[in-house]
C-alpha cells in the first residue's frame, strides 16, 4: 500500500528569469526612459567617484606633521591628524583628557544599560544612572572635590557637542512632558501657559533663542549674578529642545487609547498615579522613535553655538583653518572630516530609531 | 435599580472641600498663576535696573535713528542713512528673498528624489537613497560652510569666469545672469498674465462641476497652460516686443548689466534647498507608500491607463500624507534660513540682530522683535497649509 504522492522535483526557473543578466534587464533595463537613466548615472558614477576616491585615499598624504609635506594631488589629511585632539577635546587640558574620555565612556555606558540591562534591574539602575550620570560627568569635566577645574571655556571640540546634545535632551524630557501634560490638561490657565511657551520656542530660529541666552539673559538676572556662557547656551538649547520634546510626547500621548485613562480612573488612580504608572510609561515608549529624531536634530544643532562664540567642533575647523601655519586651504579636507564624523553619528542613531520602531511595532504592520 | 442606585450615590458622604477636583483646579491654576506673576515680575525688575546701570535705554525710539552701516544686499533701496527701522525691512525681505527661492527648489528636488527612492530602476533608487542619507544627517551650517567656504570660495576669479554660452558666468563674487528689461507696454503682458490666471481659476471651476454633474471631462490641465502661457504672449507680441534681455558684460573689475546673485545667497539657497530636499524626498516616499497597492490594482481593473492611475488615484490619496510634514519642513526651512548669519547673508537675523543690536544695544526690543517676525511667518504658513490640508483631505461621511 505504498501509494503515497510523490510530487515530482521542481523545476528550475528559466535560465532568462535568474542570474545577473535577468536582474540586470529587470532592474537596470527594464524601458528605454530606464536604460537611459542606467546609462547617465553610470557615467556620472564613473567619471566622478573614481577620482574622490583617489583625492580621499590613493594620492592623500597621510604621514607627516606640517603643511608642506601635503602634495596638491590628494587630499592632506595631516592637517586633521595635526588637529586631531583640538578637534575633539578643544583646549581642554592635555593631560586631563582622561577626564573627558571618561565622560564619554560613562555615557556610552548609560545608554548601553538602558537596553542591554535585564528587565527587572532595567528600570531602578536605568532611572538612577541617568539621575546620576550627569552629576557625575559634570563633575569630571569641571573639576572640584579633589579634581583641578577646567573652566568652561577650555571645553571644546566634538566631546562638547556630544556633551551638550545629551544634556540638552536629558533636561528637554521632564520639560517636555509637563509641558504636554500641560497642553492637554482641562486648566484653561493651564493650557494657555504650556501651548503659548510650546509655540513661541517651536516657531523661532534656535538662533534667536541662542542669541536671547547670550544677550538678554544676563539681564534678567539680579546685577553681580554671573552667568557662564556654556550655561546660557545650554539654557537656551534645553528651551528650544523642550518644544519638540513636548509635541513628541503629546503624539505619543494621543495614541493611548481614552479607555485606558478611564479603567485607571475607576481602579480609583488620581491623575498623577493614571500619568505615572499606565499612561506616560505607554506614551514614553510608543515616542522613543520620535525622541531618538529629536534627539539627532539637536546633535546637528549643536553646531549652531559656534555663532554665539563656543568652541564646538566646526569652530574649531574654522579656527584651524585660519591658523597661520595651515593657510594652505584644506576647507574640503577639514568639512568632509567633520561632515563624515557627524554622518557616522547620525545615520548610527537614526538605523537604531528604526530599529526601536519596528521592534516595538508588534503586528500591525502590513508590508 | 433606579431608586437603588439613586440611593447609593446620595448615600456616598461628599468628598472633602479640599479634594473636589474643580477647587482643587482653581487652586493650582492659582499657584501657576502667581509663581508665573512673580517669575516675571522679578525678571521684568532685574532688567530695568540692569538696564540703567548699563546706561541702555528702552522703547521703539532708535527705529527712526540713522543705520550708518551698509548692507551687502537689499530689495529697497538703502542707504547708510537710513533708518534702523529700515535695516529691519531690508532684513526682512532677505530673508523671505531665500527661502521663497529654497522653499521652490527644495520642493522641486524633494519630490524628484522621493519619487526617485521608488523607482524601479536600481540604480536610481540607490542613488537617490544615497542622497537622501548623506545630506539628512550632517549639521545644515557644516554644509552651508562647504558650499560658501569650500566650494564658491575656489571659483576662478572674475576675469576667468566660467562661462556658459557667454551669457551666464560664475566667478567668485557669484553668479551674473542675463536680466529681462522690459520696456513700455510690459503692464499689458503683466494684465494679461493675471486675466489669464484668472480664467484658468474659473475654467478649471467650471470643468470639475460639468465632470461631477454630466461626466464629460475636459482636458483642465492643457487648456489652463494654453490659457496662461498664450494670453500672455499674444499681449507680448500685439505690444510689439516690449523686453529686451541685458545680458552681463565684464567691464574693468566686475560685471556690469544683468543680474548678480551674490555667493551667500547662492551657498545659503543651494545647502537649504539640499539640505530641506532630503527631508521632503523622505515625506513624499512615505506618502506614496502609504497609498495601498489594491487602490492601483482597482484602477487598472477598471481600465485607467497608467498616468490617470496617478494623477486620480495615487497622487490626491499621497498628498494627504505628504502636506501636514511638508508643512513643517517648509516652516523649518524658513528658521533655518537664519543660519544666513554665518557666512553673512544679510539676513534678518544677521541685520537687525547683528548689525543693529551691536550698534544700538536695546537688546530686548530686537530680539522680542525678530523672534515675533519668525512667529508671524510660521504662523501665516501653518495656516494656509492647513487650509490646502482641509481642501484635499479625505471627505469621510
Amino acid at each position: 500500500m505504498d501509494n503515497t504522492f510523490t510530487p515530482i522535483e521542481a523545476r528550475k526557473p528559466p535560465s532568462s528569469a535568474i542570474g545577473p543578466i535577468a536582474w540586470m534587464k529587470e532592474s537596470l533595463f527594464s524601458s528605454p526612459v530606464n536604460t537611459l537613466l542606467t546609462v547617465f548615472f553610470g557615467y556620472l558614477i564613473i567619471r566622478f567617484v573614481p577620482p574622490v576616491i583617489d583625492w580621499a585615499f590613493i594620492s592623500a598624504n597621510w604621514v607627516g606633521t606640517t603643511q608642506d609635506e601635503c602634495t596638491k594631488s590628494g587630499a592632506c589629511w595631516i592637517f586633521i591628524k595635526q588637529w586631531f585632539s583640538q578637534l575633539l577635546y578643544g583646549s581642554y587640558p592635555e593631560n586631563l583628557h582622561w577626564r573627558v574620555n571618561l565622560a564619554l565612556i560613562g555615557l556610552v555606558a548609560v545608554v548601553v544599560l538602558q537596553f542591554f540591562l535585564p528587565q527587572h534591574l532595567r528600570r531602578r539602575v536605568g532611572w538612577v544612572s541617568l539621575l546620576v550620570y550627569p552629576l557625575v560627568s559634570l563633575w569630571l569635566m569641571y573639576g572640584g572635590f579633589g579634581l583641578e577645574t577646567v573652566s568652561t571655556d577650555k571645553w571644546g571640540g566634538f566631546s562638547l557637542n556630544i556633551l551638550l546634545a545629551f544634556a540638552g535632551i536629558l533636561m528637554s524630557l521632564p520639560i517636555g512632558i509637563i509641558w504636554a501634560l500641560g497642553r492637554q490638561s482641562k486648566m484653561p490657565f493651564v493650557r494657555v501657559v504650556c501651548i503659548s511657551s510650546i509655540e513661541l520656542f517651536r516657531g523661532v530660529p534656535l538662533i534667536t533663542i541662542l542669541f536671547m541666552g547670550s544677550v538678554m539673559l544676563p539681564l534678567f538676572f539680579p546685577a553681580g549674578v554671573q552667568l557662564d556662557k556654556l550655561m546660557r547656551a545650554f539654557i537656551a538649547i534645553t528651551l528650544f529642545q523642550s518644544a519638540y520634546m513636548a509635541e513628541v510626547i503629546r503624539g505619543g500621548l494621543q495614541a493611548i487609547p481614552k479607555g485606558q485613562v478611564e479603567a485607571a480612573n475607576s481602579l480609583g488612580l488620581g491623575y498623577w498615579k493614571t500619568m505615572r504608572l499606565i499612561v506616560l510609561p505607554q506614551a514614553l515608549k510608543i515616542s522613543i522613535p520620535n525622541i531618538v529624531n529629536t534627539f539627532i536634530a539637536l546633535f546637528k544643532d549643536t553646531t549652531l553655538v559656534l555663532i554665539i562664540g563656543l568652541f564646538e567642533v566646526l569652530s574649531t575647523i574654522q579656527a584651524a583653518l585660519q591658523n597661520s601655519n595651515w593657510l594652505g586651504g584644506h576647507h574640503i579636507e577639514g568639512y568632509v572630516f567633520v561632515a563624515f564624523v557627524f554622518w557616522v553619528f547620525c545615520y548610527t542613531m537614526s538605523r537604531i530609531s528604526v530599529h526601536i520602531e519596528n521592534k516595538l511595532n508588534t503586528g500591525h504592520s502590513r508590508s | 435599580m433606579q431608586t437603588n442606585k439613586s440611593k447609593n450615590s446620595s448615600a456616598t458622604p461628599k468628598a472633602a472641600f479640599y479634594n473636589r477636583a474643580e477647587v482643587r483646579s482653581v487652586v493650582f491654576q492659582a499657584i501657576v498663576f502667581l509663581g508665573l506673576a512673580y517669575f516675571f515680575y522679578t525678571i521684568y525688575n532685574n532688567t530695568l535696573t540692569n538696564m540703567e546701570a548699563r546706561g541702555i535705554r528702552t522703547g521703539f525710539g532708535f527705529m527712526s535713528q540713522p543705520a550708518g552701516f551698509d548692507i551687502l544686499l537689499s530689495l529697497i533701496p538703502f542707504e547708510a542713512t537710513d533708518s534702523y527701522g529700515r535695516t529691519f525691512f531690508v532684513g526682512l525681505l532677505n530673508t523671505l528673498l531665500v527661502s521663497a527661492i529654497s522653499i521652490v527648489f527644495a520642493t522641486l528636488l524633494g519630490f524628484l528624489v522621493g519619487v526617485s527612492r521608488l523607482s524601479s530602476n536600481w540604480l536610481v533608487s540607490k542613488v537617490a537613497t544615497v542622497f537622501v542619507e548623506t545630506f539628512r544627517n550632517i549639521p545644515l551650517l557644516l554644509q552651508i560652510f562647504f558650499w560658501y567656504f569650500a566650494v564658491l570660495a575656489t571659483l576662478p576669479g572674475v576675469r576667468d569666469s566660467i562661462s556658459l554660452a557667454d551669457s551666464i558666468f560664475v566667478n567668485v563674487r557669484g553668479l551674473s545672469v542675463p536680466k529681462i528689461v522690459w520696456s513700455d507696454g510690459a503692464s499689458i503682458v503683466f494684465y494679461a498674465l493675471i486675466a489669464a490666471i484668472a480664467g484658468a481659476f474659473f475654467l478649471s471651476r467650471w470643468a470639475r462641476k460639468r465632470q461631477e454633474s454630466t461626466g464629460q471631462p475636459f482636458p483642465t490641465l492643457w487648456a489652463n497652460l494654453g490659457l496662461i502661457i498664450g494670453l500672455p504672449f499674444i499681449a507680448f507680441l500685439l505690444m510689439g516686443l516690449p523686453a529686451s534681455i541685458e545680458v552681463p558684460k565684464l567691464e574693468g573689475f566686475g560685471f556690469k548689466g544683468g543680474m548678480t546673485l551674490i555667493p551667500e545667497l547662492v551657498a545659503l539657497t543651494v545647502a537649504l534647498s539640499v539640505y530641506t530636499a532630503a527631508f521632503i524626498a523622505e515625506a513624499v516616499r512615505a506618502g506614496v507608500q502609504s497609498v495601498s497597492h489594491g487602490q492601483v490594482e482597482a484602477a487598472a481593473a477598471l481600465g485607467l491607463p497608467s498616468a490617470k492611475v496617478l494623477r486620480f488615484v495615487t497622487i490626491p490619496q499621497a498628498l494627504r500624507v505628504i502636506v501636514p510634514p511638508l508643512n513643517s519642513q517648509y516652516q523649518n526651512l524658513i528658521k533655518n534660513s537664519s543660519l544666513a548669519m554665518a557666512i553673512g547673508y544679510p539676513d534678518l537675523v544677521a541685520v537687525f540682530m547683528g548689525s543693529t543690536l551691536n550698534q544700538v544695544g536695546q537688546a530686548v526690543e530686537i530680539v522680542f522683535m525678530t523672534m515675533m517676525v519668525y512667529l508671524i511667518i510660521n504662523l501665516t504658513l501653518s495656516m494656509f497649509m492647513n487650509w490646502y490640508n482641509a481642501r484635499i483631505k479625505l471627505v469621510e461621511r
